[in-house]
C-alpha cells in the first residue's frame, strides 16, 4: 500500500474509524450538491425523520437542467421547472447555502467550488456527479457519491469508503503549442484504458503537470473518473495558493490564509511517498488529440489513423467494431477532415475562462462554418462575466456562435441543448458514450477547446496547429 | 422483488436505519447483456433523469437499446418503435433476476438511477467479469451484489442462459460462488461489500450516524472547519 502521499495523509486525517466491513468512515469537508441526485436522498431523510448533520458544510446549484437560453420563470420544460422548484424548496428547509441563477454564482458544480475557494487542498469533497473528480486539482480528495450514499452524507456529514491504492502518474517533459491539459488526459485514458484505474486514486504529478494552471489541472483531474479512477488529484503548490488567496474565501483574510497554507503545506506527498503503481508518459510525444469511438479511451492523435480493430488487444475489439460503426469512421483514416455539424464548447472539462479565452483566440476574425451551429456555454455565471469583460462574447457572436447562460448543457443533453439524428459534434466535453448528447444516434468527438474552435470554423476535424494563430494563453 | 433471497432482517432501528435484509445469496434465472464498457447513459438515458423520485424507472432501463427508434414525443411521452432484440425485450428473460454482463459495466455517470432502475426491471444480483467502482457502490447500497468471475466462465454462463433461459442460477455471496446446472464458478465479492451484504449492514446511515461525538472530535481536529 502507498505512504507518505496526499491521499494517505487526507485519508488519515478525515478518518472517524473502521467500520465492520472493514471500509473507513471519513467526515466530509464539503458537499456539493445539485438537482439532479438530491431531490431523492431529501426525500430519504424525510421518509426517515433525518436532517442534515452539517448544512454549513454543504453547497447547492442548478446546472444539469437549467436553460442556457430562457431563464425566465417558470421553465419551458415542465420537468425542469419541477426539478428547480424542488431545489429551491429542499434547501431552504435545510438551510443549505445555494447559488441560485439570481444570486450571480450559479453555474456548473465542479466550476463553482473552485471559483469561490469552497474547495480547498486537503478536504474531502464528495458530490453525487462522477466529474467530483475535477476539485482533486487542488489537492482534495474529491469523488462522486450515489444518491444513497447522499443520504449518508446528509444524515451524518460521513461517508464509508474503501481505501483505494495510488497510482502516480509521472507527466515528463512539456506540452507542445496548441496541446492542452485535455490533449494530457485523452492520451492518459487512451494509454490506461476506460477501467485502467479501477481500484486506484491517481496523483498526476511531474513538469508537465506542474506548469499547468489551475483550470488545465481541473481538465485532467476531471476526467479521471473516465479512466476509472473515482478520484485524482494535484499536490498543492504555489499555483495552487495563487488561485485560492484571490477567491472569495479568502481574498480578505490574509491571516486564515497563512494558517491554512501551513496545513496545505504539510499534506502534499513526501519525497520519498510509495506508490502502488507509477506510469511514465511523455508530454513532448502528445499531439492535439480526439476521440474516434463512443468510449474517452478510444483516442488518437488527431493526424495518427483510426486503429483498424483487428489491430487492437482481442477485449478492445468488438467495442472498437460497435463504436466505429456508431461513428462512421474508417480505420487507417486519421480523425482530421472529419466533417461536423455541431461545435460544443463547454461542461465541467473545458468552460472555464482560459478555455473560453483560448478559444476565441482561434475564433476571432473567422467565421462558423455554414454547415455548423457553435454553441458557447461558459462552465458559471462568473465565468461568463468575466468572458465578457473582456469582450470574448462579442468575438464568439461576431462568429456566429451563439454565446449561452451558464449550465451543463449539451455534454449530457438534459435540456434543449441536444444533438439532433447522427448528427455529429466536436465537442470539448467528458464523454462520448452513444446517446450521451440526446440523440441516441448523435455521434460526439472529444477534444480541447481549441479544437473545438477550429472545427467550427473549418466545419471539419481540424489541427489547431495548422490554422495560423496558435493561442499563446498559459494553460 | 422476484427470485428467492435468503434474508434474515437486520435490526430496525429508530435512529435512521431501515431494514435491511441480509443478501446472502440470490436464487432464480439469468439475462445476458452482452459487451464490454456498457456506461450508465446506456442503462438509463439522461432524460430520464428528470425525476424526483425513482419510481418507474424500471421501464426505462436499456431503453435507447431497446428500440431503434426512441426519444421525447411532442406530448412529453417517449416514442419506442421498432424493438430490437436486446434481451430486456425478450418474454424468455422477463422473469429473470441475475444479470450478466462482460467488462467495466456501469461505466460513466454516479446516477444511482441506473442500478435502481434495474432493480425495479426485476434484478436482484449481478454476474460480470468487472464493474465500475461507483456503479458497484451504489448497487451496494441498494443490497444487490456485484459478483465477478473470469470472462471464460461469464461468456459460459451468458452461453448458457441464451440458449435454455429458464437455467437456475444461484449467486451464493457468502462462499463466492455462482451455480447453475453442474457448474460451480468460483467467483470473487470484494471483501467489505460480502461483509456489508451478509450481515445486512449495506444500508449505512443508521451505522454512521450512530456515533456522532467521534464525527464531531474528527471535524473539529480538521484545520479548516473553522469557517
Amino acid at each position: 500500500m502507498s505512504e507518505g502521499t496526499l491521499y494517505d495523509a487526507v485519508w488519515d486525517r478525515h478518518r472517524v474509524r473502521r467500520l465492520p466491513s472493514g471500509q473507513d468512515q471519513l467526515f466530509v469537508g464539503l458537499h456539493l450538491i445539485h438537482e439532479v441526485t438530491s431531490p431523492q436522498a431529501f426525500g430519504m431523510l424525510e421518509e426517515r425523520d433525518l436532517e442534515i448533520a452539517y448544512p454549513e458544510r454543504t453547497h447547492a446549484t442548478v446546472d444539469h437542467i437549467v436553460p442556457t437560453d430562457d431563464r425566465e420563470r417558470p421553465y419551458d420544460d415542465d420537468a425542469a421547472e419541477s426539478m428547480m422548484a424542488k431545489l429551491e424548496e429542499n434547501v431552504a428547509d435545510a438551510g443549505v447555502t445555494f447559488d441560485h441563477p439570481d444570486t450571480g454564482r450559479q453555474g456548473i458544480v465542479h466550476v463553482i467550488g473552485p471559483e469561490q475557494g469552497l474547495t480547498e487542498p486537503g478536504m474531502t469533497v464528495v458530490c453525487g456527479d462522477s466529474h467530483t473528480a475535477t476539485h482533486g486539482a487542488f489537492g482534495a480528495l474529491a469523488f462522486g457519491i450515489g444518491t444513497s450514499q447522499i443520504r449518508d452524507v446528509f444524515a451524518t456529514g460521513t461517508v464509508a469508503m474503501e481505501k483505494q491504492a495510488v497510482r502516480r502518474i509521472e507527466v515528463t517533459g512539456e506540452l507542445g503549442d496548441g496541446v492542452t491539459a485535455k490533449d494530457l488526459i485523452l492520451t492518459i485514458i487512451g494509454e490506461l484504458g476506460t477501467d485502467g484505474g479501477v481500484g486506484y486514486v491517481y496523483e498526476y504529478g511531474g513538469p508537465a503537470v506542474e506548469s499547468l494552471s489551475m483550470p488545465g489541472r481541473m481538465t485532467v483531474c476531471n476526467m479521471s473518473i473516465e479512466g476509472g479512477a473515482r478520484a485524482g488529484y494535484v499536490n498543492p503548490d504555489e499555483t495552487t495558493y495563487e488561485w485560492l488567496r484571490e477567491t472569495d474565501a479568502f481574498e480578505d483574510s490574509p491571516e486564515t490564509f497563512a494558517e491554512r497554507k501551513r496545513y496545505w503545506e504539510s499534506i502534499r506527498s513526501g519525497d520519498d511517498a510509495t506508490y502502488d503503481d507509477v506510469v511514465t508518459i511523455d508530454a513532448d510525444a502528445i499531439e492535439p488529440t480526439v476521440t474516434w469511438g463512443t468510449t474517452p479511451a478510444q483516442t488518437a492523435g488527431v493526424s495518427e489513423p483510426v486503429p483498424a480493430p483487428e489491430a487492437l488487444p482481442p477485449e478492445d475489439r468488438a467495442v472498437a467494431e460497435r463504436a466505429q460503426a456508431h461513428m462512421g469512421v474508417e480505420s487507417g483514416e486519421p480523425m482530421a477532415g472529419f466533417p461536423v455539424d455541431v461545435a460544443f464548447l463547454g461542461s465541467c472539462t473545458n468552460a472555464r475562462l482560459p478555455d473560453l479565452r483560448a478559444a476565441a483566440e482561434i475564433v476571432a476574425g473567422r467565421e462558423v462554418h455554414d454547415d455548423v451551429r457553435g454553441l458557447v456555454v461558459p462552465g458559471s455565471q462568473r465565468v461568463k462575466a468575466a468572458a465578457e469583460r473582456e469582450g470574448l462574447d462579442e468575438t464568439f457572436r461576431e462568429a456566429g456562435f451563439e454565446w449561452r447562460e451558464a449550465g451543463c448543457s449539451m455534454c449530457l443533453g438534459m435540456n434543449d441543448d441536444q444533438l439532433e439524428g447522427d448528427e455529429v459534434c466536436a465537442s470539448s466535453s467528458n464523454r462520448n458514450f452513444v446517446g450521451r448528447q440526446g440523440s441516441a444516434d448523435g455521434r460526439t468527438i472529444l477534444m480541447s477547446p481549441e479544437m473545438v474552435a477550429a472545427a467550427a470554423v473549418t466545419g471539419e476535424v481540424t489541427d489547431v496547429r495548422e490554422l495560423d494563430a496558435t493561442p499563446e494563453v498559459a494553460r | 422483488m422476484s427470485g428467492d433471497e435468503t434474508a434474515t432482517d437486520a435490526d430496525p432501528s429508530s435512529d435512521g436505519g431501515v431494514d435491511a435484509p441480509a443478501v446472502e445469496r440470490v436464487t432464480g434465472t439469468g439475462v445476458p447483456v452482452r459487451g464490454n464498457d456498457i456506461d450508465t447513459d446506456q442503462i438509463i438515458p439522461a432524460r430520464f433523469l428528470k425525476v424526483l423520485t425513482f419510481e418507474g424507472l424500471g421501464e426505462f432501463a436499456f431503453f435507447d437499446q431497446r428500440y431503434e427508434t426512441t426519444g421525447p414525443d411532442a406530448d412529453g411521452g417517449e416514442v419506442a418503435e421498432n424493438p430490437t432484440d436486446h434481451p430486456f425485450n425478450d418474454p424468455e428473460f422477463g422473469d429473470a433476476n441475475v444479470l450478466v454482463v462482460n467488462a467495466n459495466f456501469g461505466c460513466g455517470s454516479s446516477r444511482e438511477h441506473a442500478p435502481q432502475a434495474l432493480q425495479r426491471w426485476g434484478i436482484d444480483a449481478v454476474v460480470g467479469e468487472s464493474f465500475a467502482e461507483i456503479f458497484a457502490g451504489n448497487c451496494l447500497a441498494l443490497g444487490i451484489p456485484t459478483v465477478t468471475a473470469d470472462s471464460e466462465a461469464i461468456a459460459a454462463l451468458q452461453d448458457r442462459v441464451e440458449a435454455e433461459p429458464d437455467t437456475e442460477i444461484t449467486v451464493d455471496v457468502a462462499a463466492e460462488t455462482v451455480t447453475y446446472a453442474d457448474r460451480e464458478i468460483d467467483a470473487a465479492v470484494d471483501p467489505a461489500q460480502r461483509q456489508s451484504l451478509v450481515a445486512g449492514e449495506w444500508d449505512t446511515t443508521a451505522l454512521l450516524g450512530s456515533n456522532p461525538e467521534q464525527v464531531a472530535e474528527t471535524a473539529a481536529s480538521l484545520p479548516y472547519t473553522d469557517r
